[in-house]
């Protein structure tokens, strides 16, 4: 099957079409995450370099995963940093009273 | 006492952390006096307890884990809308065939071009906040805070296996959720059939 997708050429080997495209999609997010074994991580990582369209979802999910990363970064007020020193002051004050 | 961790130190090590677990409190409860209350909570936690926290081991998960069991145990608890604990299934790449695969629009511009426009933060931050509370959690704490697979299972006291489930799911949910949220904003064109009106 391996050979049908590359005889077939790039153009055929749209998603799911053929076994390579199907499983390198399905497992797209293990080959992401690093939770591949080393065999399996490079026969996805050579389908990825010759399939145009699988390549490019990697590479879109990969960028994709990145911008929600980025995106979700909220600032601190500094009232709560202040309020959390002051609760863990406080209390580590309680405690050494208790001695 | 080799190795226990020495409560004096507390704050020099483990305020660092407090702008991600914010954040991820704000992902969580998603009002930003519940997220302040449920951080202050966890710190004064971590804090009671350092005392048994083995040092070399890994503080940041430590704290992602006091802080997503007292998010589970006190604030989900308290909450009056009706929990929902499904995702809907959604389709392998549904982004990029929408965004940049065959059928894409707009074919000269890169996929991340598209992709960074159209999510602003109000929309990724939305978009996360709509999925059910076991599925948000298990993205978030993969693809914004990176833990790994283990990290996650050791967090939040889920199987392993499960945990992958949730994340791999809760993405492809999030991605439709990214895609909707983005079209009801007119941030992209909605070929997916979402109306914008």
């Amino acid at each position: 099957m391996a050979e049908d997708a590359k005889t077939s050429g790039n153009a055929e080997a749209l998603f799911g079409k053929t076994m390579d495209c199907h499983e390198a999609v399905h497992q797209l997010y293990h080959f992401l995450d690093g939770q591949l074994t080393e065999e399996r991580r490079s026969q996805i990582a050579e389908h990825l370099n010759y399939c145009a369209p699988c390549g490019g979802a990697a590479e879109f999910e990969a960028e994709l995963r990145l911008v929600i990363a980025n995106r979700c970064k909220d600032h601190v007020p500094e009232a709560l940093i202040r309020r959390i020193a002051t609760a863990i002051d406080e209390e580590s004050r309680q405690h050494d009273g208790e001695r | 006492m080799g190795g226990m961790a020495d409560q004096a130190r507390f704050t020099d090590v483990a305020m660092e952390f407090m702008p991600g677990l914010y954040s991820a409190a704000l992902r969580m409860t998603r009002n930003a006096a519940d997220a302040e209350d449920l951080v202050q909570e966890t710190y004064l936690k971590a804090y009671r307890s350092y005392g048994s926290f083995q040092e070399g081991t890994n503080l940041r998960a430590w704290l992602y884990r006091i802080l997503t069991n007292t998010y589970i145990n006190s604030y989900r608890a308290a909450r009056r809308r009706p929990e929902v604990t499904d995702v809907e299934d959604v389709e392998d790449l549904y982004l990029y065939k929408r965004m940049a695969g065959p059928g894409g629009i707009r074919a000269g511009r890169s996929a991340e071009d598209e992709a960074l426009d159209a999510f602003t933060d109000d929309v990724v931050k939305s978009a996360l906040e709509e999925l059910p509370d076991a599925f948000r959690i298990a993205v978030l704490l993969a693809d914004v805070e990176g833990f790994s697979y283990k990290e996650i299972s050791e967090i939040t006291d889920v199987p392993i296996g499960t945990v992958m489930s949730r994340i791999h799911r809760g993405r492809r949910a999030l991605q439709k959720a990214l895609h909707d949220t983005a079209a009801a904003r007119g941030l992209v064109g909605s070929t997916s059939g979402a109306s914008v009106e």
